[in-house]
């Protein structure tokens, strides 16, 4: 206590005058007011608390801002840790579900493609590959039990695959068309060349023994020809990437179609049936599916539409019609109509009037009975028959034979 | 205690003498002075520029020694001046608390009986008075006040030479005069 009491002794004069002036300035600041009718008192408490409030209002909440973010990023964190589990559960079960609807595709085109196949498959599925790294066999799981015999081949949708090579009671073994060991005869589909696939061990394979002066071209398809008697003729077999001549043969590099797709789901012929060589190259399995075309409204397309509906028994351009297609078809009509050849006739000659628009044709092919044709309209000009030619240049008849 | 009237500064605070006054001179005389400032000039408008409580609160606390008694003093004149006058409380107070206690805290180093010393701390006390008035007015209370130094210099000399007489005046009511 002593040293309390020296120290305040000591300071006591200006104890008492800061006092006694601290008390003058509350006095004064109870009766001031400033420019805002607000007492003094008020503006200098507010002045002197509100930067002290701020500091200790940062203070706390800076401290409670740490230890909530402390607490709130410990959340965070085992927020963070399950959502990656989810994550890595959902991405699971995405790569899943696109496996599944992937599978269900092909599974659906094995099941059309094996409907419209005159030949008797099996459909099976690939459970293993073969244990050796040089071989190329896999293990698919029908076997003897299902009918399965030995060097029965096995296809897909998009080509051939390879050849059972041994059948046991619930699987057999499966040589693909990529082992070096394998081998089946093909035909090109152009130039017809025939010639024998072979595996080599890797993704393409080759055929070989095609004669030096046959043209095979790049792009070409090959396909089964059902001399090896294992595939019936007309399987696709793969598509020429490359053509070399070699020392006695072409050297013929093929992508196997087959195998392209991946292998999961394959089709193993039980009883093969010939079939013949496609025009085309094989379109995807899957059919394609084909929108009607947008309706028209412009008068041009009016008109080819009346032109469709009148010609629609025209044996030529059939299918989906484009715009060109009707344009031809509607000039067609007009010349037809005017007595115009069109590729006739020296330069500078009259050509047809291609505003005309002709009756629809239905009485020109196939003639209407008078109870269906359609009634004139009067004041309106009917169309003539389509077999009486009529110049260009002068307007139609105002009656026709068949209108009343 | 030895004294000598030819010294202007005290070697030690011992040498200092407190000057004690009767009760009622401590509470006449500044009345007397409040009431010259607020009366007098109603008539001699010259002598309003006399500062008598200034010089009476000046005195006291030279002669008293005691910052503690100076303030108070000082306080006690300024709060009733400012009573008196538009001003709001305590403006007068602060400003002549402020120049009670340090006048106390010079009357201890100074020889405050020596005349020379009085016309000097009596000048320099009201152009402090004059000063912090006019600087409080703006700050506390956001007032425009002209503050004319030349003009401060010159009555702060007038109220200097008033302030010798008074002082003397006034030795002559202490308590063993």
């Amino acid at each position: 206590m002593a040293p309390m009491e020296s120290l305040i002794n000591r300071y006591r004069n200006i104890t008492v005058l800061l006092l006694v002036i601290l008390a003058q300035l509350m006095l004064l600041a109870v009766q001031v007011k400033n420019d805002q009718e607000v007492r003094m008192i008020r503006v200098w408490s507010v002045t002197a608390v509100t930067p002290l409030a701020r500091v200790l209002e940062s203070i706390r909440s800076g401290a409670f801002g740490f230890f909530q973010n402390y607490f709130l990023l410990r959340d965070v964190h085992e927020e963070n840790r399950r959502l990656k589990a989810d994550l890595d559960r959902l991405k699971m079960e995405n790569v899943f579900l696109k496996t599944e609807l992937s599978m269900a595709d092909r599974v659906k085109a094995l099941a059309q493609f094996q409907s419209r196949s005159p030949s008797r498959t099996l459909a099976s599925r690939v459970i293993a590959t073969g244990a050796n790294s040089n071989s190329r066999l896999v293990y698919v799981d029908a076997g003897s039990a299902a009918g399965v015999q030995r060097g029965m081949g096995v296809v897909t949708p998009d080509g051939i695959v390879g050849k059972v090579l041994a059948a046991y009671p619930t699987a057999s073994e499966v040589l693909l068309i990529t082992d070096p060991d394998f081998a089946a005869g093909v035909i090109s589909q152009k130039s017809q060349a025939r010639g024998t696939l072979k595996g080599q061990g890797y993704a393409n394979c080759k055929v070989d023994y095609v004669p030096l002066q046959v043209k095979v071209e790049v792009g070409e398809m090959f396909y089964t020809s059902g001399d090896d008697r294992i595939f019936p003729k007309g399987f696709p077999v793969g598509k020429v990437l490359a053509v070399r001549r070699g020392q006695d043969f072409l050297d013929i590099q093929v992508e196997p179609s087959g195998l392209k797709q991946g292998l999961e789901e394959v089709l193993i012929l039980i009883e093969g049936v010939h079939q013949a060589i496609p025009e085309a190259p094989p379109s995807p399995s899957a059919p394609i599916y084909l929108a009607p075309p947008p309706p028209q409204s412009t008068p041009v397309a009016d008109a080819a539409e009346e032109e469709d509906a009148s010609q629609a028994a025209a044996p030529t351009l059939r299918g989906p019609l484009t715009e060109a297609d009707r344009l031809v078809r509607r000039y067609r009509t007009i010349g037809e109509a005017q007595g115009h050849k069109f590729g006739e006739g020296l330069p500078g000659s009259r050509p047809p009037d291609f505003n005309y628009r002709p009756q629809p044709a239905t009485a020109a092919s196939v003639p209407a009975p008078r109870s269906t044709a359609p009634p004139a309209i009067q004041g309106s000009p009917a169309a003539p028959p389509a077999s009486k030619p009529v110049p260009a240049a002068a307007p139609p008849p105002a009656a026709a034979p068949d209108t009343p | 205690m030895s004294y000598s009237s030819d010294r202007i500064l005290l070697s030690n605070q011992r040498e200092s003498r407190v000057s004690r006054f009767r009760a009622w001179v401590l509470v006449l005389v500044p009345l007397a002075a409040i009431l010259f400032q607020v009366y007098v000039p109603l008539f001699f408008q010259f002598l309003g520029y006399l500062e008598l409580p200034l010089l009476v609160t000046v005195y006291f606390a030279l002669m008293r020694r005691s910052p503690i008694a100076g303030l108070l003093v000082g306080a006690s004149v300024g709060l009733v001046q400012d009573s008196l006058s538009k001003n709001p409380l305590g403006m007068f107070g602060i400003v002549k608390t402020l120049v009670g206690y340090f006048a106390a805290s010079v009357g201890l180093r100074f020889d405050v009986d020596h005349a020379f010393v009085r016309l000097v701390l009596a000048f320099f006390f009201y152009l402090f008075h004059q000063f912090f008035y006019w600087m409080m007015t703006r700050a506390l209370l956001g007032q425009e006040m002209i503050f004319d130094p030349q003009r401060a210099l010159i009555l702060g000399a007038l109220n200097a030479v008033v302030a010798v007489s008074l002082f003397h005046f006034l030795d002559k009511l202490k308590e063993g005069a």
